[in-house]
């Protein structure tokens, strides 16, 4: 990373250009969404760290990165003369065994796809040709912020995502096989942001996997501002991955925006290994009763990178279940947050919500702020929320090592019996030995970092447990 | 095969052994008994090189080698073992998968070739046949929601997996009822051969009923004030220690242990 952090000014409009974005097609609705989200953006500015739910993570050096006019990097995959496909292939490496469709910096990437079978009636397309051919599926999505944005990651992909992936299934539509969906960064000449975007509409009584896996290829500093909108109908089943290995020299925006039917039931699971700054978003909406949903995330924050974890999980019904476990394990100067909100609204009784974060710290120079938050304006509620912040426990060391397992293989094996509560929420098969692969890959250089010796690890210290509470959020080291 | 030669040992600024002398032949089991609070955990933990104890001084020699000196993995490797008073839950760990990593460390360590999982799974199951420990408890994390007994025989199924030449008991015998008390002497004794020791320590005579050890120490005030046969257990456990607490012991002559 070669780019000097400049200040940027979260102050409207100032200096602030944005590439017009589209493509000749668009229908009206589309180009006038664009316009206004290119407005909002240029009127509220970007979030800052003053920014209560930005207060750990820092944007503004991605923010010297250019906004790419998304349709020009499009183009150029799609004439396929700029990337090499045979060592693109090399890097996807082998697939879930299902359908596989690949995206380039924002851009479907038809030649390296694997199309499988469907379902009748089920669409499967690139969101160009979506916006093309069924504009109306997509119509609802691009206007669901009418009280205005979040913030201007998620506005900037209303104003400049052009392609990415559909998966629409009619009623009761079963795909068993995951459709994993994998997104690759590729330096181009000069760094760039990308706006992928995937919506999953499944139909009432439908049921499908989704595995989302975010991969970069180091080389230039390049932005992702990811959004994935999923739309469960009635009945419905979607169970979705996220694998973020991007390069750790980029920075990985993403948003995952889901919106539960009746007696639904959603899961999103994370593993998060890559980039300098990952940011992961989950807002989730439960508006139908009965609706259950399940987020768990893992996060392996190596020195130099930074991982923050925003979630939001609205209860709007009644008899509606949530259930989440967030583990990060963060070593060297690494920085992990978790920031998870749980709301029950006026008239959601019966609403049962749990949310768990547990942080492991390797060196005494690790940091994780935790944020859990809860707030309740319904009766006949069980909601429970806790978060600890912990290193290795030294009793559970010596206890391994008095059996004569070497000092550095105890901790791995510490290590990866914490992380194991996570990976067991992943489902059997080909997607969970690769998310365990990938851990075990990055858990070796973490583990034997803090070898005895080097002084970094301080296991013997008294393992502290740090309990949040409520109101306030703890900064534990 | 163990000497020990006026250990002093602290934590923080707590001396616990105020010169403590011991030696062990091989084919001995001692008994180490004494009240609450005279160091008889830290004299394990100290043999088993746990870190906040500060040795300030004397010596350990353990086959003429200085124990100190060595790691904790590399004491295990060398045939020490230490049944814990508290043994350790390690959530996220299976317990086969547990036991399987330890024996083949030692098995590295020892120059021997690495077991398979197949290969351990029929001598693991043989052993838990012997302590008597339910099946499930090998498939669920280790030490896990175990219950005080079911951790006591998992203690001692690594004992007989982990074939050591010196076992330390530390109060394995603590909170058992007389099945799982019956398994730990049995343990023991199964292990006794002209080449392998054991230090039992223990608060109570109840273990030394089935286990007759061949010399009895009382330990108070960190040191070893009195050494006997098993008959000493036994008049232990009619007068209690109250002749042996901290105070007097300190007027005590040295006492030196058996085979000096």
């Amino acid at each position: 990373m070669t780019l000097a952090a400049r200040t940027v000014s979260t102050h409207p409009s100032e200096g602030l250009q944005l590439p017009l974005a589209g493509w000749p097609s668009d229908p009206d609705w589309l180009t006038i969404a664009r316009r206004e989200a290119a407005a909002w953006v240029t009127t509220n500015g970007f979030p800052s760290t003053k920014h209560e739910d930005w207060r750990y993570t820092r944007i503004d050096p991605a923010l010297v990165i250019p906004f790419a006019t998304d349709t020009d990097t499009g183009r150029r995959t799609a004439t396929g003369g700029s990337w090499p496909d045979v060592s693109l292939r090399d890097l996807l490496g082998p697939g879930l065994g299902g359908i596989r469709l690949v995206v380039v910096d924002g851009h479907f990437a038809p030649e390296l796809s694997d199309h499988g079978h469907l379902p009748s009636g089920a669409r499967l397309d690139s969101l160009h040709d979506a916006l093309a051919v069924a504009p109306h599926r997509l119509e609802p999505l691009w206007s669901w912020h009418p009280e205005g944005y979040p913030h201007a990651l998620r506005a900037l992909s209303d104003a400049l995502a052009t392609d990415g992936i559909l998966i629409d299934l009619p009623t009761e539509a079963v795909v068993d096989d995951p459709i994993e969906i994998v997104l690759l960064t590729v330096p181009g000449r000069a760094p760039h942001w990308s706006h992928p975007r995937i919506v999953v509409l499944a139909g009432a009584r439908s049921k499908a996997t989704v595995v989302e896996t975010h991969l970069g290829v180091p080389g230039s500093p390049s932005v992702t501002n990811a959004l994935t909108e999923v739309v469960v109908d009635d009945d419905a089943q979607v169970d979705h991955y996220v694998i973020q290995n991007e390069s750790l020299d980029s920075f990985h925006f993403s948003s995952l925006e889901a919106r539960l039917g009746r007696s639904s039931r959603f899961s999103s699971r994370l593993l998060a290994v890559g980039g300098r700054i990952g940011r992961h978003e989950v807002h989730t909406v439960l508006h139908g009763e009965n609706a259950e949903v399940e987020l768990d995330g893992l996060f392996l924050t190596a020195s130099g990178q930074h991982h923050d974890n925003a979630i939001l999980v609205d209860h709007g019904a009644p008899g509606c279940r949530s259930h989440q476990i967030y583990k990060g394990v963060v070593d060297g100067d690494g920085h992990g947050v978790f920031n998870g909100h749980i709301v029950v609204r006026p008239g959601a009784v019966g609403t049962d919500a749990h949310q768990t974060n547990k942080n492991l710290l390797l060196s005494d120079r690790a940091e994780v702020d935790t944020r859990p938050r809860l707030e309740i304006f319904a009766d006949d509620v069980a909601c429970t929320h806790g978060a600890a912040v912990g290193q290795l426990d030294p009793d559970a060391l010596f206890y391994l090592r008095s059996r004569g397992v070497p000092h550095q293989e105890a901790r791995a094996l510490l290590v990866s019996g914490f992380v194991q509560e996570v990976l067991d929420c992943f489902a059997d098969g080909p997607i969970r030995q690769y998310a365990e692969r990938l851990v075990t890959t990055h858990l070796e250089p973490i583990v034997s970092a803090g070898r005895r010796g080097t002084g970094s690890a301080p296991d013997s210290d008294r393992a502290r447990e740090v309990s949040v509470s409520r109101s306030r959020g703890g900064t534990a080291k | 095969m163990l000497l020990i030669d006026d250990l002093h040992a602290s934590i923080g600024d707590t001396e616990i052994l105020s010169g403590l002398s011991l030696e062990v032949a091989a084919g001995e089991v001692h008994a180490v008994m004494g009240p609450n609070g005279s160091g008889k955990s830290t004299l394990a933990h100290v043999l088993a090189g746990r870190d906040p104890y500060q040795v300030t001084a004397g010596r350990v020699l353990y086959d003429g080698a200085d124990l100190l000196a060595m790691t904790p993995e590399e004491r295990a490797a060398a045939g020490l073992f230490l049944g814990f008073q508290h043994p350790v839950e390690i959530p996220g760990v299976a317990n086969m998968y547990f036991l399987r990593t330890a024996l083949n460390a030692l098995r590295r360590a020892r120059g021997l070739d690495e077991v398979g999982p197949v290969e351990f799974l029929a001598i693991a199951d043989e052993k838990r046949r012997l302590v008597e420990m339910d099946r499930t408890l090998m498939d669920r994390p280790v030490n896990d929601g175990f219950s005080g007994g079911e951790k006591k025989r998992n203690e001692i199924l690594q004992m007989l997996l982990f074939e050591p030449r010196l076992a330390i008991l530390d109060e394995t015998d603590s909170g058992l009822d007389i099945d799982a008390l019956r398994v730990v002497a049995a343990g023991v004794s199964s292990l006794r051969s002209a080449d392998t020791a054991a230090i039992v320590i223990t608060h109570h005579q109840r273990l030394l009923d089935h286990l007759v050890p061949d010399r009895v120490h009382v330990l108070a005030g960190g040191r070893i004030v009195r050494s006997g046969g098993p008959e000493l257990a036994a008049e232990l456990e009619a007068h209690g220690y109250a002749g042996f607490d901290a105070r007097s012991s300190r007027e005590l002559p040295t006492p030196i242990g058996s085979g000096r």
